[in-house]
């Protein structure tokens, strides 16, 4: 077996808030095309470790290289190669459909040609062509939230992060929404997705679980539930978290 | 480029798919422009007067009727009793009254001179000010035309009262219609609302709804993003301008003395300088409510140092020199000299350059404090 593709690498990052350490001192890799599950209880310091390889906070202190580029000087060209859909709904309630993604695409130097394939492809992967010209705030929020991270790719960039993405939907749109991210996966994109389903830890290739800003367990979840002898990743999460 | 074009196009989708925002660009000028430019007026007409007329003689019959006959004030009535007057001026009921002392007419032609009071409700400081002045020439003209009657009476009475005859001219604006001193200016504070406002409002807007955050994870340029909101408010603002000047001269019949070019050119300084003050407001403020308060407050202080309502020559020192730091002072006095004096662009070199000043210098502010990466 080859040597896998690092694409995040993440050594000794921390920051802090005033005294208080969101995350602390944590260091790992996620390798090409891989499911990494970022786990963690409310307020672990998920969100901010997730805000910090995005290029949105700057650490205090700590070295991450995000597809090779550093995240204190070059966040412009990491952003660049990065996919983003946060626990925000970030779409424009009030264009349509078609008028995020054309915006989305736009900004992210699509030309004309290849917003208009692209916005095919989509909604038809999707099935809602017909939902084309509807404003987004008229769509359920599974419906939103399956657009907002077929937008999050429409650069296929080399890493998407996921910041709680399926909060507050059903668990059948939650399939369907993890049926997106196995087919992004699937083309290449690394995928980092940050939740508090423990079932959806079971679908992730490899998971780190996060307790007050320190990553206390990082493996596959076959291997976790062995090391910790319990059946299920709820388990596994429940002794974690509680020490 | 590209980038800018798109969220210049997603704002523009946004404004017009916005259904409070059609009426604002739209019925506000017309509100302002017809109801402030007749509401904020200088003119004071209908001065309520009562005379205590203890003479009953031709004579104060004759001033009597000149009051009577003004346009400037209403007479109430007449009256015989101090007492009454008196209470008619504290319920309000009139804002002057005028003794007319027993005698008058006789003493008058005996003495050549005699006295007269008058007793101002001066609550409202203006409107006292005012009213004793209309009456000051009222009585001027009043003490004219008696003397010249008593003269062909008396050959002793002093008929030549010439003193120092003044003779107005108002130039700019002969008839001393305050409206054109007016409208100028409230079309600025128009200008002026609009684009600080809806930055501040639109930038703000996108921080509350989390949009700013996926703007940010972009590779949209700080310069790029700013452009984009800047722009669309930049035509929003110009085309006020010129919605608002179409409607004062169908309206009001103003015409331009000077360059309206040059207007323009000003207006596009003036904009970028009061977009840079929405773009900062938007950068201290987490919620539309916050922005609002802040945009709010700011524009009170401009209006009220601005010179549009009180004349900056008349406030005290320290607050003349506050004036100097109000985008807004500049651009009423250059709309009004151009407008009314059809002054160049070598008399108003002085605001361009302050103006482009505070265009940059708020800018520069404002984009500093605008952060991708926090």
């Amino acid at each position: 077996m080859e040597a896998p593709n690092i694409v995040i690498k993440v050594e000794n990052l921390t920051k802090k808030f005033g005294n208080f350490i969101a995350v602390n001192n944590i260091s790992f890799e996620v390798y090409k095309g891989e499911i990494f599950g970022f786990l963690g209880a409310n307020g672990a310091g998920k969100s901010t470790a997730m805000k910090m390889l995005c290029g949105l906070w700057l650490p205090t202190s700590g070295n991450a290289k995000i597809a090779g580029y550093d995240i204190y000087k070059e966040t412009e060209l990491i952003k660049k190669k990065i996919g983003y859909m946060s626990q925000k709904f970030s779409l424009y309630e009030d264009l349509t459909v078609a008028e995020n993604i054309r915006f989305y695409a736009g900004i992210y130097g699509l030309s004309n040609q290849q917003i208009e394939a692209k916005t095919n492809e989509l909604l038809s992967k999707l099935g809602i062509e017909e939902l084309r010209n509807s404003l987004i705030k008229s769509l359920p929020l599974g419906w939103k939230q399956k657009l907002a991270f077929s937008v999050a790719i429409i650069h296929d960039p080399e890493i998407v992060f996921l910041d709680e993405p399926t909060g507050g939907v059903d668990p059948i749109t939650r399939r369907q929404f993890w049926d997106l991210i196995y087919d992004a996966s699937n083309r290449g994109v690394t995928v980092f997705v940050t939740t508090h389903y423990m079932d959806e830890a079971e679908y992730c290739d490899r998971i780190s679980m996060m307790v007050a800003g320190k990553i206390e367990a990082l493996d596959k979840p076959s291997i976790l539930k062995q090391n910790y002898g319990v059946s299920t990743m709820d388990e596994v999460f429940l002794k974690l978290a509680r020490g | 480029m590209r980038t800018i074009y798109f969220i210049i196009w997603k704002e523009f989708k946004q404004i017009f798919r916005d259904k409070g925002m059609l009426p604002i660009i739209f019925v506000i000028p017309i509100i302002q422009l017809l109801i402030l430019a007749n509401a904020a007026t200088f003119d004071i007409k209908n001065i309520k007067v009562m005379i205590i007329d203890k003479d009953n003689s031709s004579t104060s019959r004759l001033l009597i009727a000149k009051y009577d006959a003004s346009n400037y004030f209403k007479l109430v009535g007449t009256t015989f009793s101090n007492e009454i007057a008196d209470n008619y001026l504290a319920d309000g009921k009139i804002d002057m009254f005028i003794e007319i002392p027993a005698n008058f007419e006789r003493d008058l032609v005996r003495q050549n001179m005699n006295k007269m009071m008058i007793v101002v409700n001066a609550v409202d400081g203006t409107k006292g000010n005012v009213g004793m002045n209309y009456s000051t020439s009222l009585m001027n003209d009043f003490n004219q035309e008696i003397r010249q009657k008593f003269s062909t009476i008396n050959t002793t009475f002093i008929s030549n009262t010439e003193e120092i005859n003044i003779i107005q001219s108002n130039w700019y604006n002969p008839e001393l219609n305050y409206k054109i001193f007016m409208v100028p200016g409230i079309l600025v504070l128009l200008v002026a609302m609009i684009a600080t406002f809806l930055t501040a409002m639109n930038i703000v807007k996108e921080k509350e709804i989390g949009t700013i955050e996926q703007i940010n994870v972009t590779p949209i340029l700080k310069y790029q993003f700013l452009a984009g909101k800047l722009i669309p408010f930049w035509l929003i603002g110009m085309f006020e301008l010129a919605f608002g000047m179409i409607i004062a001269s169908i309206i009001y019949g103003i015409t331009f003395v000077g360059s309206i070019g040059l207007i323009f050119l000003f207006a596009a300084v003036f904009l970028i300088a009061v977009e840079g003050l929405g773009l900062f407001i938007s950068t201290i403020s987490d919620t539309q409510q916050q922005a609002m308060f802040i945009a709010w407050f700011l524009l009170v202080v401009f209006i009220l140092l601005s010179g549009l309502f009180t004349a900056v020559e008349n406030m005290p020192g320290w607050t003349q020199n506050l004036t100097y730091l109000n985008p807004i002072k500049y651009f009423i006095e250059l709309i009004r000299m151009i407008m009314l004096k059809g002054s160049g662009f070598e008399d108003t070199k002085i605001h361009f350059a302050v103006m482009a000043f505070f265009a940059i210098s708020i800018n520069t502010i404002a984009i500093w404090r605008y952060k991708k990466t926090v």
